[in-house]
């Protein structure tokens, strides 16, 4: 009897440990992908790259940096981010606050944001392509925001919808019981309950603006030039980053790799953001006793 | 009389309406959008030649899929082969074992992780990963490839997957009820036994809609796969050889889509083939965790 | 006894997903007096309650039937505001609930809502309601903080401001005190007993002797049908129904 307790205690001690190495060897794939990042990219950075845009001959070798990709970037994210913002945000305050809980429409709404979540970068782009050529439009900054704001609406959509739903329904029903509209219990009363989560969610939605290539490719194009208007095409740090990779010339190659620190430090500085903005910003929120 | 605050209130909630009509739409018109980009090609072949055939000519003519659907079929399994059974050991570790500031801290690493951009993991493939495989490729067959392979793909893809298939796999078990869990101890059960004889039978649905879910984002992933996996669009033997997959053969060739008659219909058609796929596993998967959710 | 009735409550059931929460209700609630719902857990007292202020359509797969009238309107009449009729009742729930803002604006969101702009004029009245409500003196110096800082039995009090600040006829408590300590309970039962001379209160409680101290008239529930009503002394002293006079014993419950 002792000796089969024994084994059976063992066999959970080394399962318990099999399942803690997983967890702690995902940690450790993220800092090894990190620290790789670091290392390829910290000595090829240069302050001159982050303050230039490419002169003649960048892409084989010559000066310059890539300033036009940081701020095309910036600017795409920053566009789709705020276009994402007013069509989600009311949409996903409409299924919690006005539609009934758990009714068909509140349903289907949440049902097509998550099977647009799933859908692939590459698709959203080449749909925006097909769209530019129906309406005329060329490869341009526009565009691009278009495009990256269709992707980010699901993923701002989704982080919000998660976090109203934990909201205590005494809320609505208190505000309600004041008197107040339903727009005025969603705008006025929810909104603060939950901006942290919106702080959150809005990042997270940025975050993957930034870093999307695939859907840019089609639809933003490439450009050595700052972003000037909204009709012209624009550079982008991940395309800037793949562009340089695939030159011959080791020194272009390694300013790729600065590119990518660059990327992944921007990244990284979003989510720590996302988390001290979140905690920041609950002051008023209200916990359930 | 009706106040202005009612009729904002109606306002309001007409936008609100319009522009979730309008995000159901775009599902639709997405659908749409690319078939009919695709018709130029798809009403001169027949289906079944464009699926399976495994000619890619496109300056003869010739369009088929085959090579690219198996080869992003096999680097999508290859890559969850590894990726599933680690994600569910560190989602249950997570969920049955782990306190709550460990808990934490490993959802802060699993966010960090899944909104690395797809470049940087492309990157890091080819600066760790295709090394890695052309010397396991001179070691254990004593072959001469580059490193980019389907292998490589594959394992690239499995940590860009990882933090997704953990978080929902995640969400699953704890969505099950502490009381479940409980019952089952208190009837002598070990730890283990719970969760293998009552946990995970129940978050088995919940478990495979999350694999669902990860061949749909593995299928679609672009930028990474096709900076590791070599581009060449064959039938590969082995897993060392390169392989084309389909998001990777539109975001190569899009800027020679107009130049050779029909090629743009035929890029077009690859992302309709992804669309359709994705949308397929996408809506399956979510069915089953709407039904999950419900359950419980 | 003058009975002018404020509510009156006429073949009312209430269905939740074809299940029946109350069986045809028909009682009147009289004017300025404090009425107390009493009844076992479960029995439809909250469901009677949240059918005053309209709350209750909000929950998913409520069927309602038969007709509410305050001061002579069939709030449920099509083409009535539910807006409206929820400013006129103002509802201290069982879990205090403050909104998630300052103590300041917790008072000033109903009158903001309904149109007060000017900045002097919300002092004086979130000054006023929070005396009203026995709690100015212990937040005058913070009403800038937040809501949720204070104990539980302030919280209360601040929702009692709060109600009473979208100036209400009527006062509707669902187990207002359950989730308070015996000092916070006793301060809120004053106040209710402070109010009835300007507002007409209806309260709900499980506690026999609550309904004792502060009831005027009596509405007594069980299993969703009207068993019994009256004045206090009637119901609690000389009940006609045999169920009521288990409840009251404690026989039943």
């Amino acid at each position: 009897m002792d000796s089969r307790k024994k084994t059976m205690l063992l066999k959970e001690k080394i399962i318990k440990n099999c399942m803690c190495f997983c967890a702690f060897f995902l940690a450790g794939l993220l800092v090894f992908i990190i620290v790789v990042i670091l290392a390829k990219g910290l000595p090829a950075l240069q302050l001159s790259m982050l303050v230039q845009t490419p002169k003649g001959g960048f892409y084989t070798g010559g000066e310059g940096g890539i300033l036009n990709a940081i701020a095309g970037s910036l600017c795409i994210a920053v566009g789709a981010t705020v276009i994402a913002f007013f069509i989600g945000i009311p949409i996903v305050l409409f299924i919690n606050v006005h539609a009934k809980k758990h009714s068909i429409l509140a349903g289907g709404i949440r049902f097509t944001f998550n099977v647009l979540w799933g859908i692939p970068s590459i698709v959203y782009g080449a749909f925006g392509f097909t769209c530019m050529v129906f309406l005329g439009l060329k490869a341009s900054l526009l565009a691009g925001i278009m495009v990256i704001a269709l992707i980010e609406i699901p993923i701002l959509a989704r982080a919000v919808d998660e976090v109203l739903q934990h909201v205590p329904a005494e809320l609505s029903s208190a505000a309600a019981g004041l008197g107040a509209t339903n727009g005025e219990v969603a705008w006025k009363v929810i909104i603060r309950q939950v901006t942290p989560g919106i702080i959150t969610a809005v990042l997270l939605a940025f975050s993957r603006g930034i870093g999307d290539a695939a859907a840019v490719l089609f639809t933003a194009g490439f450009s050595d030039y700052l972003p000037e208007s909204l009709l012209q095409p624009v550079a982008t740090l991940p395309l800037a980053i793949f562009f340089q990779l695939g030159s011959p010339f080791p020194r272009v190659q390694n300013r790729a790799y600065a590119s990518a620190l660059v990327l992944t430090i921007m990244v990284l500085l979003i989510s720590v953001a996302a988390r001290y903005f979140s905690k920041k910003l609950s002051r008023h929120r209200i916990e359930n006793i | 009389m009706r106040n202005i605050r009612l009729i904002k209130n109606e306002i309001g909630v007409l936008i609100m309406k319009t522009l979730a009509g309008g995000i159901v739409l775009l599902l639709v018109v997405m659908g749409i959008g690319l078939f009919l980009r695709s018709r130029g090609l798809v009403s001169s072949r027949s289906i079944g030649e464009l699926l399976f055939a495994t000619q890619w000519r496109p300056s003869r003519g010739e369009f088929a899929y085959f090579a690219f659907i198996v080869g992003t079929l096999e680097v999508t399994v290859y890559a969850l082969i590894p990726a599933v059974p680690f994600a569910l050991c560190t989602a249950i570790y997570l969920s049955e074992y782990a306190n709550k500031r460990t808990l934490a801290f490993f959802k802060s690493i699993i966010d960090i992780l899944a909104s690395i951009p797809s470049v940087i993991f492309g990157l890091w493939g080819v600066l760790v990963i295709v090394p890695l495989v052309k010397q396991s490729e001179a070691f254990f067959t004593g072959g001469m490839g580059t490193g980019y392979s389907l292998l490589s793909a594959a394992l690239v893809l499995a940590v860009m997957i990882l933090p997704f298939i953990i978080h929902i796999i995640l969400a699953v078990l704890q969505s099950i009820s502490l009381s479940l869990r409980e019952a089952a101890l208190s009837l002598g059960a070990t730890q283990w036994q719970t969760i293998k004889k009552v946990v995970l039978r129940r978050a088995l649905p919940g478990i495979i809609a999350a694999c669902g879910l990860g061949l749909a984002r593995a299928f679609g992933e672009t930028m990474a796969v096709m900076m590791v996996a070599g581009n060449i669009a064959q039938l590969p033997l082995s897993p060392f050889e390169p392989v084309y997959t389909l998001p990777a053969l539109i975001a190569n060739n899009y800027g020679e889509m107009f130049s050779i008659p029909l090629y743009d219909s035929a890029l077009m058609f690859a992302a309709f083939i992804l669309f359709v796929v994705v949308l397929f596993f996408n809506v399956i998967s979510w069915l089953v965790l709407n039904r999950v959710k419900r359950r419980v | 006894m003058t009975n002018s009735s404020h509510i009156n409550v006429r073949n009312l059931s209430v269905f939740y997903n074809n299940t029946p929460a109350l069986e045809n209700i028909s009682v009147t609630v009289p004017d300025k007096k404090i009425t107390v719902i009493i009844g076992p857990s479960g029995c439809g007292k909250s469901t009677l309650l949240r059918s005053f202020n309209r709350l209750l359509e909000t929950d998913a797969g409520v069927r309602l039937t038969g007709e509410v009238f305050v001061d002579t309107e069939d709030i449920y009449r099509p083409g009535v505001e539910p807006t409206h009729i929820r400013k006129k009742m103002g509802l201290l729930a069982q879990k205090p609930c403050p909104l998630p803002m300052s103590i300041f604006d917790n008072v000033a969101f109903g009158p903001r809502i309904h149109g007060k702009r000017n900045r002097t004029h919300l002092q004086a009245i979130v000054r006023y309601y929070l005396k009203q409500a026995s709690l100015w003196e212990e937040v005058k110096n913070r009403l800038h903080e937040p809501a949720s800082s204070l104990s539980i039995g302030q919280q209360q009090r601040l929702c009692l401001a709060r109600g009473l600040a979208v100036r209400p006829e009527i006062i509707l408590g669902d187990e207002p005190t359950s989730a308070l300590d015996p000092h916070s309970s006793r301060r809120i039962e004053e106040k209710f007993l402070q109010l009835k001379n300007k507002y007409t209160i209806i309260l709900v409680t499980h506690i026999l002797r609550q309904a004792r101290r502060l009831a005027d008239y009596v509405v007594f529930l069980y299993c969703g049908k009207l068993i019994e009503h009256g004045p206090v002394d009637e119901v609690f002293n000389h009940p006609r129904q045999k169920l009521t006079k288990e409840y009251i014993s404690g026989t039943v419950s």
